[in-house]
């Protein structure tokens, strides 16, 4: 089923929201408030698709670091965000323990992840399992970058999730580069998706630029997987328009005129394009909803601003489990 | 002599390798074009092509078992982990095959090659981008584990590595990349893998340490100086086969062992080599041994007042090694 003209809206302030919040990350970067930040830019339509394709709040996820836009969509508010960014106590993540961007969010069934690439995919199976083994009506989604799926972990995922027909969507967001490395130097095949035949498990490819599309394929996959028939793979493909993170320089592996180029497929200006076509967007109301998301981004820059640090010895805690503080 | 930093000295010294045997390669993450995240192989590519520098998928597992398959068949790879915390997945490679191979081979098999690794915290990494990894490596014999802490030791122990017939784990303090600078002699020099060094002489108290730790002993022991305490600090160097002469006959001067690693305390090398003198030399002794080491949690938290709490400095070894003088 298509998503309502609401939805659809939804869809694209969501993306918008990701955009400007990622905007504003790097100028906080530029302005020296902040020491690092890994950008999703040109992302939004993958993960915006995906995260209107499952039950949010109920079914489960294991994000990697580019998600921001499905963070958000899982309830994140800039303000938790921000002070992700800071390192701030009170941030939902990890306390301040976790570099940015490396999600957990209790609230939304969003399992924290690490920074070794491909973990989530292994720890994605074992929910599938669970899910399984429970009975339960849920389907967990996972994401990862085209580079990642090199790893014996994320195949090790998939043939699991394959072996018993869990129901995992694995989605790969291929954005053709892993820091300098070319998709072509980690797979001979044309798309991760190519990877599941193998696996025996059906893998689809999808305009990852394109929110719509992204939505029809993964909610597909979501009805398959609720139905007990099992995970999908899903590559969406993109372009990862921004340096890998704050502390690259891409400049050394790529032209500028490479990444003008693929500005020109900005997922953010296809849906616009789309919602204007359809006339659920007009020019006037882009931009109050534009001045709108700013807005409440400056407010969520100034909360996250005066939030406290954590003292250094809370460094200490909770190394196992008795140790949590139960609010 | 011309001043370098220490991943100057690095990159020459693979530089000068790659040039003097074609046997030697270099694979793992962004050495290609790239020239490494920290730049360890920059402007490599350019010199020595594709088939010398290449770009490994993103899988350390196969980066190690590629590079030990390689070695059997007599070539000399150097295998890049892009940083310390992600040598976790080759560890099967890495503790199973290469450490093992002449043993269960009786000597029919040997594997010459070695890994670089970028390790420590102290820069805004958390608990990914920080870990050190040097304890779990000194109890696998059949492996070699090497700091250098010097510019000039760096360029003359990976040298040395090169060369070795056997599989070493070579550790970069990368706090000190660029921070360390020092002479480095042009041209072909080794600095043999094994002995130990002693930095600065001193009468009242042994200071053992390696990589960034010791760069900031140093510091420590010209602190207490004008405090009228007379610091000896040595540099392991290499951790694997340890170097037990240099440090039993520092002791048996100085009768006070102080040793400091900024990994966590508990099972950590400075456990070894406090059991080495407590072993051989325990009549010699003073006082008791002391370790300064990073808290037992499970890694470098991000959010700078947590990270500056975990971190081992020279105010805090200066502070323990004026509390064992005074023992
Ligand atoms: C096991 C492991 N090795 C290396 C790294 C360092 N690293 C971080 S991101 C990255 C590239 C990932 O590329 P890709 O999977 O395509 O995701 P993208 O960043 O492009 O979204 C690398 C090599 C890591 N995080 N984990
Ligand atoms: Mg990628």
């Amino acid at each position: 089923m298509d998503p309502s003209p609401d939805q659809k809206l939804d869809m694209y302030r969501l993306m918008l929201l990701a955009r400007r919040l990622d905007e504003r990350a790097w100028v906080l970067h530029r302005q020296g408030k902040i020491a690092f930040h890994i950008s999703g830019i040109g992302h939004e339509a993958a993960q915006v698709g995906a995260a209107f394709a499952i039950r949010r709040g109920s079914d489960w996820v294991t994000p990697y670091y580019r998600d921001l836009a499905l963070m958000l969509a899982l309830g994140m508010t800039p303000a938790e965000f921000l002070m992700g960014l800071m390192g701030k106590r009170d941030e939902p993540n990890s306390g301040g323990r976790q570099m940015p961007s490396h999600w957990s969010l209790r609230r939304a069934n969003a399992v924290s992840h690490s920074a070794p690439v491909a973990t989530q995919s292994v720890h994605a199976a074992g929910i599938g399992l669970a899910i399984k083994l429970r009975g339960d009506d849920k389907v967990v989604l996972t994401t990862i970058g085209e580079g990642s799926t090199s790893q014996g972990e994320w195949y090790e995922a998939v043939n699991w999730a394959a072996v018993h027909r869990l129901p995992v969507i694995f989605i790969v967001q291929n954005n053709q580069y892993a820091i300098s490395v070319r998709a072509e130097k980690q797979m001979a095949v044309q798309s991760a998706a190519d990877k599941a035949c193998g696996l025996g498990l059906p893998g689809i490819m999808v305009d990852g630029t394109d929110v719509f599309a992204v939505h029809r394929a993964v909610k597909d996959a979501v009805d398959n997987a609720r139905a007990g028939n099992g995970a999908t793979v899903i590559e969406t493909r993109m372009y990862r328009i921004t340096p890998h993170s704050s502390d690259d320089d891409d400049r050394t592996y790529r032209s500028r005129e490479e990444v003008e180029e693929n500005k020109r497929r900005d997922p953010l200006l296809l849906a616009r394009a789309r919602l204007q076509e359809e006339g659920l967007l007009s020019e006037s109301q882009y931009d109050e909803m534009d001045t709108q998301i700013k807005a409440s981004i400056e407010e969520a820059v100034k909360q996250a601003e005066a939030a406290p640090y954590p003292a250094g010895e809370e460094a200490l805690h909770p190394v196992y489990a008795e140790e949590v503080r139960h609010a | 002599m011309p001043e370098m930093t220490l991943i100057e000295a690095i990159r020459q010294a693979q530089d000068e390798e790659l040039a003097r045997d074609p046997n030697v390669f270099i694979t793992g993450e962004d050495v290609g074009v790239r020239g490494g995240v920290f730049r360890a192989t920059m402007g490599l590519y350019d010199k020595y092509g594709p088939n010398r520098l290449i770009d490994s998928p993103l899988a350390e597992d196969s980066i190690v078992g590629v590079g030990i398959g390689a070695a059997l068949y007599g070539m000399r790879p150097i295998l890049e982990i892009q940083f310390a915390d992600f040598i976790h997945p080759a560890l099967n490679q890495i503790i199973s095959e290469a450490a093992k191979m002449c043993y269960r081979s009786n000597g029919e098999w040997t594997v010459p090659l070695v890994i670089r690794a970028p390790y420590g915290g102290g820069i805004g990494g958390g608990l990914y981008h920080s870990q050190s990894v040097e304890a779990l490596f000194a109890h696998v014999p059949g492996l070699k584990v090497v700091i250098p802490s010097t510019p000039y030791d760096a360029k003359g122990l990976l040298k040395a590595a090169v060369r070795d017939p056997n599989p070493i784990i070579f550790l970069e303090p990368k706090k000190g990349y660029r921070l360390i600078k020092g002479e480095v002699p042009e041209g072909e020099y080794v600095v043999p893998i094994g002995p130990a060094r002693i930095s600065r002489p001193g009468r009242d108290l042994s200071l053992f340490a390696y990589g960034m730790m010791h760069h900031y002993a140093l510091q420590a022991a010209q602190k207490l100086e004008s405090e009228g305490i007379d610091v000896e600090v040595v540099d392991l160097r290499t951790l694997y086969p340890v170097d037990k002469e240099t440090i039993l006959n520092s002791v048996r001067k100085t009768s006070r062992a102080l040793i400091v690693h900024e990994d966590n305390l508990t099972g950590g090398y400075g456990a070894e080599i406090a059991a080495i003198i407590a072993d051989e030399a325990f009549t010699d002794l003073d006082a008791p041994v002391r370790r300064l080491a990073g808290p037992d949690v499970p890694a470098v938290p991000f959010s700078h007042p947590m990270q500056d709490w975990f971190m081992v400095n020279p105010e805090k070894i200066a502070a323990a090694a004026r509390k064992l003088a005074q023992w």
